[in-house]
């Protein structure tokens, strides 16, 4: 028994026996997921559309449960794979239960009629994406969000032992999206079923993963976990970002910073400073921010848009050094801002700064 | 939706199904009644009864009915079915809902074969079997039909597919017009009622070769409808399952070819039937369940083709209508109704 549920080896892919992408090589788990990240147009549905057989590979070879993908008859990669596209489906006078009973066709007989048992286990899987409540509606009038909850439900009626999506967070809103993870990562924990998809949120991505791949140019750029993935500079290189940052803490993704000489200092800690932040972006004004322990929350998101940041080590008493830098920029910016700074014993010389400040007339309460 | 009314609702679509079924079969015994009963020599319903179960009476009547008005009933009911059947099946390939054999130029591609091996066969041999002018039927939609899957692979869009099918169609009833234009005299006065489609002057022995082609072809549609439901889908999700897409295209390709061939071999082009009869159909079924559209798609196809006839025969008898002429009046507005509300549903 192969360790690996499945395996890409060497695998091209690409049109018209053209190879866009070569040398991939995966190996998954059972039970594990595995998300494809990359640009628009680098090739992730060629990948997904040439292991589940929709497109001919160029090279190479794709195993499932331990069997060559082009030895498996239709009837059983179907009772293994299921998939879930991206593509419209406009069914005619279909009910979402319709939909979902359609995936029991590997399993049905001659004519396709369900027996009790099928019609049990399309139940299960609407209750598995909780759709029971939509059974019964046409499919062509239910919202984006519940219309690919059906698409799940189908492809986990066809009890398969691999799942393929390709982007299905697409057209969805932020709540519909974590649904939608939140049962793959249930089906994949409790009943094994390996995922393989592409998403474009790339911040999703990192949190429900197990593996990522990144595609870029002719091959798979990076492969791991995604702590070893998302690093600031691979997400940058991958995604060409030119402005603009990827915070890999968080997820997060910034526009670039506002660059040119200070006009404001901004004085927070603990968090108060970032809507700050924000605004000054938005209204395109440079700022420097000070002055933070390198473990406060504002610190993380000062490095990326702050154009200086005046920082300091945790948990020790303001040096002279730190002071006198946040004093001299108070000269030199036209204002400053106090976003509500929490005063301690070790940050008690902070009031320094705030009433040189005062007697400039610069500063400025928000 | 508790369990419960779950169950009710599936309880309703089957009694709305058995219910169409049962209107559909009345309506057929009602109009093949009244298909007997007028004409332009009307035969009362109690002689009718006699007629059919006791062939005794009349012998004028009873020759009228069994020569005459018998085969033409049965040769309406076979075709029109074929037909609808032909067109749910173009639709369901091409998932287009105004698809169908007329528009797509695949009864008109089949109607210039027939016609020339008509000129041919009736020049040389003085007759025509109906096995030869099916075969040059089929061979005539198959030829439009490839030009159509050509045109496919480029035309996505779904109303450019359908203008090039109407082109196809006008030429090639351009070229029909022609060789009968140039034909003999004699053969003029057939070629030329029958090109423009008609049930009139069937015999058993047509009834009896169409019935075995339809009969046959309907069967194995049937047997396709669990593929065919798979299809709705879209063709990848239909891969996906299981589907063995390539076989599976062919087979839609030649049933429906061989459908709308025997339809066009005995009766000539039939406007319309292909598209309204499988869009009526689902929206009285309420489903688009292949397994249970397939049957009553025949069965209104035949309803509707043999109420088309009675209509084309009587309605300014003695001259009798062509076909065509009827099914446009009742088809065309069914269509118009269907893209509006498409439309609407957008």
């Amino acid at each position: 028994m192969a360790r690996y549920y499945f395996e890409a080896r060497r695998l091209a892919v690409g049109y018209n026996g053209a190879p866009l992408i070569r040398d991939i090589t995966i190996d998954v788990e059972p039970g594990e997921i595995v998300t494809l990240i990359g640009p628009n147009g680098s090739g992730k549905s060629t990948i997904l559309k040439s292991v589940t057989r929709q497109l001919r590979a160029v090279a190479g070879a794709v195993y499932i449960g331990g069997d060559e993908l082009r030895a498996l008859s239709y009837r059983e990669l179907a009772r293994r794979q299921a998939v879930v596209l991206t593509e419209r489906m406009r069914p005619e006078l279909m009910t979402c239960r319709d939909v979902v009973a359609a995936g029991r066709y590997p399993y049905t007989g001659r004519l396709g009629l369900l027996t009790p048992e099928d019609e049990a286990k399309v139940d299960e899987a609407m209750e598995a994406v909780h759709a029971r409540e939509i059974a019964g509606r046409d499919f062509n009038e239910v919202s984006d969000g519940q219309r690919q909850r059906v698409l799940l439900a189908r492809a986990i009626c066809q009890e398969p032992e691999i799942i393929v999506l390709d982007e299905p967070t697409s057209y969805l809103d932020i709540r519909h999206k974590l649904e939608l993870l939140g049962i793959l990562r249930r089906m994949a924990k409790e009943r094994g079923i390996t995922v393989l998809m592409s998403l474009h949120e790339i911040d999703l991505a990192q949190k429900v993963s197990d593996r990522i791949l990144c595609v870029k140019g002719e091959r798979i750029s990076h492969c791991g976990a995604p702590e070893e993935i998302f690093r600031e500079e691979w997400i940058r290189e991958l995604y060409e970002l030119d402005g603009g940052t990827y915070d890999p803490r968080f997820g997060s993704v910034e526009l670039p910073r506002i660059e040119g000489e200070p006009r404001a200092l901004v004085l927070s800690n603990c968090g108060t400073g970032i809507p700050v932040y924000r605004r000054l972006q938005r209204e395109g004004i440079p700022f420097c921010a000070g002055v933070l322990c390198k473990n406060d929350v504002d610190c993380q998101l000062a490095r990326l848009l702050a154009v200086r940041v005046i920082e300091v080590e945790p948990f020790r008493p303001l040096d002279d050094g730190a002071v006198e830098r946040a004093k001299d920029w108070v000269r030199r910016c036209a204002r400053v801002i106090d976003a509500g700074v929490t005063i301690g014993p070790e940050n008690a010389r902070i009031g320094e700064v705030l009433e040189l400040a005062e007697a400039l007339g610069k500063l400025e309460r928000w | 939706m508790s369990e419960r009314s779950f169950d009710a609702a599936k309880l309703r679509r089957r009694v709305r199904c058995q219910c169409v079924f049962l209107a559909l079969a009345a309506a057929l015994c009602v109009i093949v009644v009244l298909n007997i009963n007028i004409g332009s020599v009307p035969i009362p319903v109690r002689e009718i009864a006699r007629i059919l179960f006791l062939r005794a009476g009349d012998p004028v009547q009873l020759s009228i009915i069994w020569k005459i008005r018998l085969p033409r009933i049965a040769m309406a009911a076979l075709l029109g079915g074929a037909l609808s059947l032909s067109g749910f099946l173009l639709q369901t390939f091409f998932g287009n809902p105004i698809a169908g054999p007329f528009v797509l130029g695949i009864s008109s591609g089949a109607k210039m074969v027939v016609a020339l091996a008509m000129i041919y066969f009736l020049e040389r041999l003085g007759s025509v079997s109906s096995w030869v002018l099916i075969l040059a039927a089929f061979a005539g939609a198959l030829l439009s039909m490839g030009f159509i899957l050509l045109f496919s692979r480029r035309l996505k869009h779904m109303a450019a597919l359908l203008v090039a099918g109407i082109m196809i169609g006008y030429i090639c009833s351009a070229a029909t017009d022609f060789v009968v234009t140039f034909a003999e005299d004699s053969d003029i006065v057939n070629l030329h009622g029958w090109s423009l489609g008609s049930f009139s002057g069937m015999s058993w022995d047509n009834v009896a070769v169409a019935a075995a082609v339809v009969g046959a072809a309907a069967a194995l549609v049937f047997c396709m409808a669990k593929p065919i439901g798979a299809y709705q889908l879209g063709e990848n999700y239909a891969r996906s399952m299981g589907v063995n897409v390539r076989a599976f295209r062919v087979g839609l390709i030649l049933l429906s070819s061989v459908l709308s061939a025997c339809v066009t071999a005995f009766a000539g082009p039939i406007s319309f039937v292909g598209i309204a009869v499988p869009h009526l159909t689902k929206r009285f079924l309420n489903s688009s369940k292949p397994l249970i559209v397939i049957p009553a798609t025949f069965l209104c196809g035949a309803v509707f083709c043999m109420l088309c006839d009675l209509i084309a025969r009587t309605a300014f008898a003695p001259t009798e209508l062509n076909i065509s002429t009827v099914t446009s009046v009742f088809g065309a507005p069914v269509v118009i109704a269907m893209m509006l509300r498409r439309q609407r549903e957008r």
